[in-house]
């Protein structure tokens, strides 16, 4: 357990018993079990709870105490479930659909540095590859719309992919920014970057003066990639009934729900690693009372990495709860006139900044 | 050069030379899509069934169809006696039975000719209003589903069940009340009636400004519904439209104003119409915030329905109530204010029977849901959700 960058991961990698790369798949095997593990509790259980508490109801409370096992019933529901293809349905593109969509989203957590001593893969292009990757959400999103033959399923995907190509746009621009704050693309360096006795301070959200513009933007532009409320119109339950997943059932619709829960908590995560810190504690050192020294480390870095991640998932089930859904041509109007040109503003802004501002 | 659209050919680019047309370039020929929205869709409130042909996203032609929840209403009434009916117009606008009741008691004894005793008028009103606004806050709440808001409806639901109770501790019956007899009450109101309403009263004031600060005053919702599916007032009158409908056109019409009965004539409210600030009137907007100013207005109408009320010694809910109801020869159309609109009653009756010859009733969703097909011309899918939500349908009355 060195000290040193990426020491577990790259452990694990080499751990290979008979030539078997048996240790890159626990290494790939770790986020997916993070997922399934943060979905059930945080994202199913958590949200429906969170819900409750803001329409000032109980929530689940029938299994378990307080409805703790509620997720697993739910679950064993999923799994009896009759696994129905409509008979008009494109069987292939029905049934590959949720699998790209959940591809999509887990791809991206190759490059999330999870700790110091934790990374999938160590990119040098890190964030370009988290940017991209997530574009083959849009193929899972199309295979599924088109392939349930329904034509609520389609007007879903259709709207989802206008949606989540035009909002890349601000979205990277906005990333462009934090990238340029740190001078790499690598995850891990932006991170390194953040580093310092001051905590939360040394964190790009406030080393300058600019920095919450493309936060702002990506994290409303994240909102819509995610296809989170106010932007849920590709699935839109009280107009599209539910948009391009409105004909799966059981599994694969489990399967997409995991997906949407993945790239919910990878957008959480890519904000909070470019602009938060990442896995850097937000506690500053206060004289000899050395807090950042201390809540800081490979372990200490899960928490902080896993916890700013949920704060930013809360932040996104807050507004679920609160806002209702744009339109379409207000979704677009906000995307290319409102979200896009205030992103070149702030690259623009913070170029000239990183220029003559040391 | 011109564009053209020939039949099956989707838009054509043709330029004239010498009187003859010469086709530059054929576009993609576009199709139109039949939708059918509904029955099972989440946002028809109901069994309405929507045929929309589509262009993309933009509807060109929405028809409704009706009659899934068709009950045979007016049949039913020529088989039963006059009272047995009651129960039944609680069944037509589920979501507002005391009023229906109501208008279904007025006309009934507009048919008789009877005297209703002083107490039992204000007991029927305060029913009335709290089963008025039990009705908005459904309206309300189902809207903000409509246009994605979820926590406003809870809200909404979790204010109504306080007046379903309360209408629960009068007559017995959460939804479907059988409460306002022809010449009197099922019984009276219990003893601490009077002053559990005015503690709602009391508690419901701050509760409808939260609602209107969580839904009515949002950005987004505004947005969605500002200047959508706007209805001048000459062509609401034209279709019959009645109710917050009518007066969401601009249009000062309340039959508790200008058709007075009960006791209404004697009580302060005001007609609510939009002024325009705030909306454009006849959109979308201006019919929820009708909606949303009603609810207040009611509350005073409950405030001083209790302070007016005679008291209960020696009252006897039951004491105009006829033995037998056998009305003479003749026909009535008696009418009220539903949440809705204009609820109205057609009775005939032979001069010998216990049971109406006939017995129509005009229902306000009905003829405001006519309009549907006039409202929804060129609209998006995103807002033909958000029209039918602010027309406000029930389909039991609908169809019933």
């Amino acid at each position: 357990m060195g000290n040193s960058l990426n020491a577990w991961s790259e452990a694990l990698t080499g751990f290979a018993p008979m030539g078997l790369p048996l240790g890159m798949v626990i290494l790939a095997a770790i986020p997916l079990v993070f997922i399934a593990v943060y979905a059930l509790t945080y994202g199913v259980y958590g949200e429906r709870k969170i819900s409750a508490f803001m329409q000032d109801r109980l929530g689940p409370m029938e299994v378990g105490k307080w409805g703790i096992l509620q997720t697993l019933a739910d679950i064993l529901k999923l799994l009896q479930k009759e696994d129905i293809v409509p008979s008009s349905a494109d069987k292939f593109l029905f049934v590959i659909g949720p699998g790209i969509l959940f591809v999509g989203s887990f791809l991206a957590y190759a490059v999330l540095p999870f700790s110091p001593a934790f990374i999938g893969a160590s990119l040098n292009v890190g964030l370009f590859f988290a940017i991209g990757i997530v574009s083959i959400e849009v193929v899972g999103i199309l295979a599924a719309g088109w392939g349930s033959n329904n034509k609520w399923s389609l007007y879903g995907a259709v709207r989802s992919v206008a949606q989540i190509v035009s909002y890349e746009i601000p979205a990277a621009i906005a990333l462009l920014c934090g990238a340029m704050m740190a001078g790499t693309l690598d995850m891990q360096q932006i991170n390194v970057m953040q580093s310092g006795p001051w905590g939360f301070a040394n964190f790009f959200l406030f080393q300058s003066p600019i920095a919450w513009l493309p936060f702002l933007i990506y994290f409303i532009a994240s909102l819509a990639e995610v296809n989170r409320a106010p932007f849920d119109i590709p699935e839109a339950e009280s107009e599209l009934v539910a948009g391009y997943f409105t004909e799966y059932s059981g599994m694969k619709f489990a399967v997409i729900f995991l997906a949407e829960y993945g790239s919910m908590f990878m957008v959480s995560a890519i904000i909070s690693i470019v602009f938060l810190g990442g896995w850097n504690s937000p506690l500053p050192n206060i004289g000899s009372f050395a807090l950042n020294d201390m809540t800081n480390g490979p372990v200490w870095g899960v928490f902080w990495m896993v916890m700013k991640g949920f704060f930013f998932i809360f932040v996104q089930m807050w507004l679920r709860w609160t806002l209702p859904r744009l339109r379409v041509d207000q979704l677009m109007y906000l995307c290319w006139k409102v979200l896009t040109p205030f992103a070149f503003v702030s690259f623009v802004l913070t170029a000239i900044w990183e220029i003559y501002v040391p | 050069m011109q564009e053209l659209d020939i039949a099956g050919l989707g838009s054509v680019r043709v330029t004239r030379k010498d009187n003859n047309v010469v086709v530059i370039e054929k576009g993609l020929a576009t199709d139109q899509m039949v939708l059918a929205m509904g029955p099972q869709h989440p946002s028809t409130h109901g069994v309405l069934k929507l045929e929309c042909l589509t262009d993309g996203e933009v509807i060109t032609e929405a028809e409704p169809y009706l009659g899934y929840l068709h009950r045979c209403f007016e049949k039913y009434c020529e088989n039963v006696d006059y009272p047995a009916i009651v129960p039944y117009t609680d069944r037509m606008d589920y979501l507002s039975g005391m009023n229906s009741e109501f208008a279904y008691a007025i006309t009934v004894e507009k048919l008789l000719d009877i005297e209703i005793p002083r107490r039992v008028e204000f007991i029927r009103v305060i029913v009335a209003e709290l089963n008025r606004i039990a009705s908005h806050l459904v309206a309300i709440g189902t809207y903000g589903i409509d246009l994605g808001a979820f926590t406003p409806f809870l809200f909404c639901f979790r204010d109504r069940e306080h007046i379903l109770s309360l209408l629960e501790w009068a007559s017995g019956a959460r939804m479907l009340y059988n409460y306002i007899w022809i010449g009197g009450l099922s019984q009276d109101i219990p003893a601490d009636f009077t002053k559990r309403v005015k503690e709602f009263v009391d508690y419901f004031r701050p509760q409808a400004k939260e609602l209107y600060r969580l839904l009515t005053e949002n950005e987004i919702f505004i947005k969605r519904t500002i200047g959508i599916g706007i209805m001048p007032a000459d062509v609401a009158i034209n279709y019959g439209w009645s109710g917050p409908m009518l007066r969401g056109s601009g249009v000062k019409w309340d039959l508790r104003r200008n058709d007075p009965y009960s006791v209404y004539p004697e009580l302060d409210f005001k007609v609510c119409v939009p002024d325009g600030r705030h909306s454009e009137i006849g959109d979308c907007l201006s019919r929820h915030l009708v909606r949303a100013l009603e609810i207040d207005e009611s509350l005073n109408i409950i405030e001083q329905c209790i302070s007016k009320m005679p008291s209960a010694e020696g009252f006897d809910p039951k004491a105009a109530i006829p033995k037998r109801i056998r009305p003479k020869a003749g026909e009535v159309y008696g009418r009220a204010e539903n949440p809705r609109g204009e609820l109205g009653f057609y009775i005939q009756s032979d001069g010998k029977s216990t049971k109406p010859l006939r017995c129509k009733a005009r229902s306000s969703c009905f003829v405001n849901l006519s309009a549907m097909k006039d409202l929804s011309k060129g609209q998006l899918i995103p807002d033909l959700v958000a029209i039918i939500g602010s027309i406000d349908i029930v389909l039991g009355e609908v169809d019933r």
